[in-house]
């Protein structure tokens, strides 16, 4: 513990000397209610680390807190993990830009949570340990699978925390004054603490707290502004569609999913890629049955649906009051402070003061921190338990699967920092679009096709997996958004910005041809093995138990 | 779990009643959600003024209620389900696993 508070008290000096340096040059007030807020969130969600850092020791605790936690409190859990940064300040910033369109988003990120319950969720809890390379290892060649399973979760993983780490910098840019760069570190060493010390125990508990208060927040901020309007919705959007320059369009879909190939695209990415979020999947064994999992799934729609519906007035009402004369405080040189994607950040202090600014600040600096360790979390846990115990070191001992863990969340924390300061000026509810088109195209066909298809090989799933990681990581670097705007190419070589409608059929062709043409052995053992896996996926007999705390 | 109790489970009425029922509702659960935000997603992809339609004399289009119910929707859907799987299906479970707790 002494060594956090060293690490902290490090920080916090290279926060308020950075602060100083920018505070001169943006002109703005060191807002002091929110940087109280800050520092209570801090000491409570490391009290909370201290506490399970006592009760983590065996591996079973690192990965998913030893699988005793109920389903509300999963489905909070994972709802604190949708409710991120992405959805929170990306989400409300695209309504504020584009209207309609940002929920848009809300509703392909949603509709995918019924599906994978109906078809995933209980089969991945009853035949799942730690990762969800568990489930396609059940049958097929442990190496080769955990291998490419592992590549699918890291990809899926930098993507997305590149997307909260941008988020992140921005909001404690526009909260402390401080230098985008600094933000992002801090970010990431307090990431790395909580996720060293207190392994997924401690992730689950501060994203549970975090998603309270942040519903509370928004439920709050959604409140304030439609009681401006006689709580009429109508009355609301009539305003917004008198004062955005884009006016009645901003009523109707159009401005982001431009053509109709880029619409499905996008509507499949949202869809099958919740189904292969490896920070996603890894909630359904830190309960302690089926029972549970679907229940917490549950609880994670309805909130997340309500986060949504709030989401979209807040994202309204930013339109009204920040273009308003009162709002031009917010803006610099024409542009909103910070960026578009902190339109829902300037909304909480036009209804709220300083003190709701702070609080809604510090819950969204909460956020950051929750998901982006979760994602760390899933992450390490691919190279340590798919990529070290199961390929590398068989013979590993759990101490040395969780000090891999750990060294890999430290690793991951740096990338995570380097790439969030190389890509900050993403929209981050795109980037988030990425990130679901990869486990969307690697890991989802993997997962789906094993857990239905009698006649998939280790052959087919490693070959069509890579096929489809590849195609979508492709297809993403020659596509307009890394092509173009980050690269500066003139135009780019594929056309469309999301790939998932090429990559997952090439993943499910590649799949299955190679699979139908497998006829060794082998292939053979691992068809017959289906039976065996399919007794327990419906049933859960022999699944891993649930542990008491 | 041996290829002789795998193939016991596999012959008890139960067991497959369970999987009768359970992939044949989780089907027509998951296809009537598929089918609704396909149509939605086509309509944006196809002809997204359909959706700017007024639903009156001011600015309110067809758009947002259409949004909501499907976020609605979906939840309600995610309910039905685990009400019925935590219900009759778990029941069928555990009759399943009766029968065979002795070889488990």
């Amino acid at each position: 513990m002494f060594k956090i508070f060293a690490i902290l008290s490090v920080l916090a000096v290279a926060l308020f000397a950075g602060g100083d340096a920018t505070f001169e040059a943006t002109k703005r007030e060191l807002n002091i209610p929110a940087i109280i807020m800050f520092f209570i969130f801090i000491g409570g969600t490391l009290g909370i680390t201290y506490w399970a850092a006592r009760r983590t020791k065996s591996a079973s605790d690192f990965y998913t807190a030893g699988g005793g936690i109920s389903g509300f409190q999963n489905g909070m859990a994972i709802a604190g993990d949708y409710m991120s940064a992405a959805s929170f300040l990306g989400i409300s910033g695209l309504v504020y830009l584009k209207g309609y369109d940002g929920l848009v988003y809300a509703v392909g990120f949603l509709v995918g949570w019924p599906v994978i319950l109906f078809l995933m969720a209980e089969k991945l809890r009853n035949l799942g340990k730690f990762t969800f390379a568990d489930i396609a290892a059940y049958r097929l060649g442990q190496k080769e699978i955990r291998t490419l399973a592992a590549f699918g979760s890291l990809a899926v993983v930098t993507l997305y925390l590149i997307a909260q780490m941008v988020g992140s910098g921005k909001l404690i840019q526009v909260l402390f004054g401080l230098e985008y760069e600094y933000a992002v570190v801090l970010v990431g060493v307090m990431m790395i603490i909580y996720v060293t010390f207190g392994g997924m125990l401690a992730t689950t508990w501060v994203q549970i707290i975090k998603a309270i208060l942040l519903l509370s927040g928004v439920s709050f901020m959604g409140f304030m502004v439609l009681s401006h309007f006689g709580f009429s919705f109508e009355a609301l959007a009539t305003k917004a569609v008198e004062i955005h320059k884009d006016g009645q369009a901003i009523m109707e879909p159009g401005g982001l999913v431009s053509d109709p190939i880029s619409a499905i695209s996008l509507g499949l990415a949202l869809m099958l890629g919740t189904a292969g979020l490896p920070h996603v999947l890894m909630r359904f064994f830190t309960v302690g049955n089926a029972k549970e999992a679907r229940k917490s799934v549950v609880y994670a729609t309805g909130f997340i649906g309500y986060f949504y519906l709030v989401i979209a007035i807040i994202g309204l009402g930013a339109i009204v009051f920040l273009n308003s004369p009162e709002g031009a405080k917010y803006f610099v040189d024409g542009k909103l402070f910070g960026g578009n994607n902190m339109a829902a950040i300037h909304l909480s202090h036009v209804v709220g003061g300083n003190v709701f600014l702070g609080f809604i600040s510090a819950v969204a600096f909460a956020t950051i921190l929750a998901v982006v360790s979760g994602l760390t979390l899933a992450g390490a846990s691919a190279i340590s338990h798919d990529i070290y115990a199961s390929v590398i070191n068989t013979n590993a001992t759990e101490e040395q699967e969780i000090r891999i863990s750990k060294i890999a969340v430290i690793v991951i924390g740096i990338i995570g920092v380097l790439l969030g300061i190389a890509f900050e000026q993403q929209n981050i509810a795109f980037m988030v679009g990425l990130a679901f088109a990869i486990a969307a195209s690697a890991n989802f066909p993997i997962l789906f096709l094993s857990i239905y298809w009698s006649r998939l090989t280790t052959r087919g799933a490693v070959i069509g997996g890579f096929i489809g990681l590849l195609t979508a990581v492709i297809l993403v670097i020659l596509g307009p958004t890394v092509w173009v705007s980050i690269l500066h190419n003139e135009e780019a070589i594929f056309p469309y910005k999301y790939p998932a409608l090429f990559s997952v059929t090439a993943a499910f062709v590649g799949i299955w041809f190679f699979s139908i043409t497998d006829n060794s052995q082998r292939a053979k053992d691992e068809q017959k093995a289906f039976e065996a896996q399919s007794v327990r996926a419906e049933t859960g007999f022999g699944a891993a138990g649930a542990v008491d705390h | 779990m041996n290829d002789e109790l795998v193939a016991k489970i596999k012959a008890n009425p139960n067991y497959q009643e369970l999987v009768k029922k359970r992939t044949g509702f989780a089907v027509k659960l998951g296809i009537f959600v598929l089918v609704m935000f396909y149509s939605y997603i086509l309509t944006i992809a196809f002809n997204p003024s359909i959706l700017g339609t007024k639903t009156g004399d001011g600015v309110m289009t067809i758009a947002y209620p259409i949004g909501i119910a499907i976020i609605v929707i979906s939840f309600i859907t995610t309910l039905i389900y685990v009400a019925k799987a935590n219900g009759e299906y778990e029941d069928l479970i555990e009759k399943v696993r009766e029968d065979v707790k002795d070889e488990l």
